[in-house]
């Protein structure tokens, strides 16, 4: 137990700290994020991610988000396990076959009004993978979208800054 | 003592190779492209099952196991079947390590269009399952007397008669739903219910269906079904030119990226005859180990998480994070994604950027050793890790494991020790091998592993060899027509084996990938037997298999 005291009070705060170029930025869009998420969502902005074919890139820069540098709860933002508490669903990759009617129906699972995040290369444009047999590009192919974030992967920098852009549109 | 050994290297060289050649005769050829380590034959189809045995009695292991359709040169289909084979079979105490290397033998069987069959290799080798029922669902060619005829990774409702990977299938062939249903096993009598999960988990994770049989808490029965992600990757590489696939390779599976792009960049390279200079060697390598860093801290992070000790993976994705900037920072990727491409890196280093890798290597290495104390002195994370998700080393040899779950269960398995692609023949990795198969010991091995690649990185940084990272004359990729190569890699989970095949105009005809988790995820069906639901998440988390990477 002393240890892991010792451990957290050597670590001390590193959120916004150790690297200026970015954290500055995320200090920045972070608090207008926040501003937004309290005005328009009560305090308490709540995602759902769906990976509808992704190669999991995506996935771990959206777990970044929450790792102790951005710690994106800091503004409101939470991840949620259920759709029906989602204001907004992040969407990666490009629509797999398999993956359409689960898709849909997890979209559907969520109350309106929602946003629709396509995040990644992939999901805004179908990236490396194409449309095939297999794949359906884009998620915008599948269900309507109301904010694109490119990357492969975007950064968590590039996700918040997205976030944001989102609830103002909302 | 090092003459006998010596000896039994020559003698077991000459057995598999004997016995096959005695056991079949003039039906038994061996191909011209044969090499250092890779063996390559063919044999008739009715015979491979029969090969097969013999291979697994010297110790032999199918890595993997695939079809082509060889339409394009006036053949009609193949079986592919690739052996991992010791130069010295396991032999206990006395097996010296520097004997411990594996040869490849991989075998071509003639299948006919009219009747497209061969016998099961499942009676052989458990591994067979899944690679069979995956040639039945994208080629049409069946496994006579394979124990389950599902379809893999092709879900029961896509169109009847439509092979995605034969050459008469256009990638983007039409693609009307069918009415067809999965028959699942079913478990029955009092008190056993079953719990569905997925493909949309709680969490931020890949998509795949769980389905539990399960007494009280205890599980009776996993059965996995995948194949959600499936994106048709092997039959689009087909239609990229060869520049282009490393791009793709790199998307295979986010988290392995670099191991995925150098294992399709080594076939590549080994087809065409491409030389990659010194510099190129050895920076593909520093980027494979920061990856198996960068991955093993954060997992490592979030399997104590699921133990719900929150403090570790706040601490160790702080590490992690820190890697990732200094990736960005010095190489343009937080991933490293596309740093690996044919010929060598598309990223190089000055001295500047060695002395940072220094600097971080030195904090993290003081930072992790605390981590792995306050991790190993927790009595209530010891308490749902240690005996928790067993795989006995006899389930994971019958199963034909690879990577850390292997190495968990006392299997040497590391491809950088066993089969060491450059540099890794001058760099002598330590192998971490544990024995209680547990989630602890997935950890022990990880934590090992961080340990000796943060000292690999130190080596590579010290012994960085100068010149070009590329070739200094370009590159064009002009392989002969119908040739192959083979790439094998260690990535952070494991064995990846990257097949490649020329067609009749050099172009690509064929590439198979085998993900490590194509095998590991009949570990993880083993390992969760009789433990308790609610341990599922850490079981699982403790292998963190790629949906994707199995999927393609
Ligand atoms: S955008 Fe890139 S990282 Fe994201 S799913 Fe696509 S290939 Fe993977």
């Amino acid at each position: 137990m002393l240890r892991i005291l010792y451990q957290t009070l050597r670590t001390g705060t590193v959120t916004e700290k150790m690297l200026p170029e970015a954290d500055k930025e995320i200090e920045i869009v972070g608090n207008a994020l926040k501003e937004e998420v309290h005005k328009r969502f009560h305090h308490s902005l709540t995602i759902r991610e769906i990976d509808a074919g992704s190669c999991n890139g995506c996935e771990l820069e959206i777990h970044a988000m929450n790792n102790p540098y951005y710690d994106c709860e800091r503004f409101g933002v939470h991840f949620t396990a259920s759709p029906r508490f989602a204001d907004v669903l992040f969407v990666t990759g490009p629509v797999s076959r398999n993956m359409e009617i689960a898709l849909k129906r997890t979209v559907d699972a969520a109350p309106d009004p929602k946003i629709v995040v396509a995040v990644g290369d992939c999901a805004a444009c179908g990236g490396a993978f194409g449309t095939s047999y297999a794949s359906l590009g884009a998620v915008e192919n599948v269900v309507p979208v109301d904010v694109k974030v490119p990357g492969c992967p975007p950064s968590p920098a590039a996700l918040i800054r997205a976030l944001l852009e989102a609830v103002g549109r909302s | 003592m090092v003459a006998p050994h010596f000896k039994q290297v020559l003698v077991e060289k000459v057995l598999v190779e004997q016995v096959l050649a005695e056991q079949f005769g003039d039906l038994l050829r061996t191909s011209d492209a044969s090499r250092d380590g890779v063996l390559i034959l063919s044999l008739p189809a009715d015979e491979i099952h029969e090969a097969a045995r013999i291979l697994k009695k010297s110790g032999g292991r199918l890595s993997a196991e695939w079809a082509t359709d060889d339409t394009p040169f006036g053949r009609e289909l193949a079986l592919w079947t690739a052996f991992a084979v010791p130069n010295v079979p396991d032999s206990g105490p006395d097996a010296g390590p520097d004997t411990k290397i594996d040869r490849f033998i991989l075998i071509r069987s003639d299948v006919p269009l009219s009747n497209p069959a061969f016998p099961t290799l499942t009676g052989h080798f458990a591994a067979a399952y899944r690679f069979e029922r995956i040639i039945l669902s994208f080629f049409g060619i069946d496994s006579i007397g394979h124990p389950d005829r599902r379809p893999w990774i092709r879900h029961e409702d896509w169109p009847d008669g439509f092979f995605p990977l034969r050459k008469d299938a256009p990638i983007d062939a039409p693609f009307v739903r069918s009415n067809g249903s999965y028959e699942w096993i079913r478990g029955e009598g009092e008190g056993v219910y079953e719990i569905p999960v997925g493909p949309v988990h709680a969490g931020i994770i890949e998509p795949g269906h769980f389905r539990f049989q399960a007494v009280g808490e205890t599980i009776l029965n996993l059965e996995e079904r995948l194949g959600y992600v499936h994106k048709g990757i092997e039959k689009r590489f087909e239609s990229l030119p060869w520049t282009e696939g490393a791009r793709l390779a790199g998307r295979i599976s986010g988290d392995s990226t670099v191991a995925h792009a150098l294992a399709w960049c080594r076939a590549v390279e080994d087809m065409a005859g491409l030389l990659v200079p010194p510099r190129g060697v050895w920076l593909r390598a520093l980027f494979l180990e920061r990856e198996r860093i960068a991955n093993h801290l954060g997992d490592i992070g979030a399997i104590a998480n699921d133990a719900a000790f929150a403090f570790l993976l706040a601490q160790l994705s702080r590490l992690r994070e820190d890697v990732l900037r200094l990736n960005k920072r010095l190489f343009g990727h937080r991933l490293l994604m596309d740093m690996i491409v044919p010929g060598g890196a598309a990223a190089d280093l000055d001295a500047k950027g060695i002395e940072a890798i220094r600097t971080e290597m030195d904090r993290l290495s003081a930072e992790f050793e605390r981590l792995v104390v306050i991790y190993d002195e927790n009595p209530s994370l010891q308490d749902r890790v240690a005996t928790t998700g067993v795989v006995t080393k006899k389930t994971a040899a019958d199963l034909g494991l690879v990577g850390f779950a292997a190495r968990a269960s006392g299997i040497s398995s590391d491809r950088r020790v066993r089969f060491p692609f450059p540099p890794y023949d001058e760099l002598k990795v330590s192998e971490a091998i544990r024995h209680s198969g547990d989630v602890n010991d997935r950890v022990w091995v990880r934590i090992e592993e961080v340990r000796e690649s943060i000292r690999l990185i130190r080596e590579i940084l010290a012994r960085l060899p100068g010149g070009s990272a590329l070739p200094s004359d370009g590159l064009s990729i002009r392989p002969q027509p119908g040739r192959t190569g083979l790439g094998i890699v260690e990535g952070w989970r494991g064995e990846i084996v990257t097949w490649v095949q020329a067609g009749p105009s050099g172009k690509v005809s064929r590439v198979m990938v085998r993900d490590p988790s194509q095998v590991n995820w009949l570990g993880l069906e083993r390992a969760v037997l009789g433990n308790i639901v609610p341990d599922f998440p850490l079981c699982n988390k403790s292998f963190n298999q790629s949906y994707s990477g199995h999927d393609m």
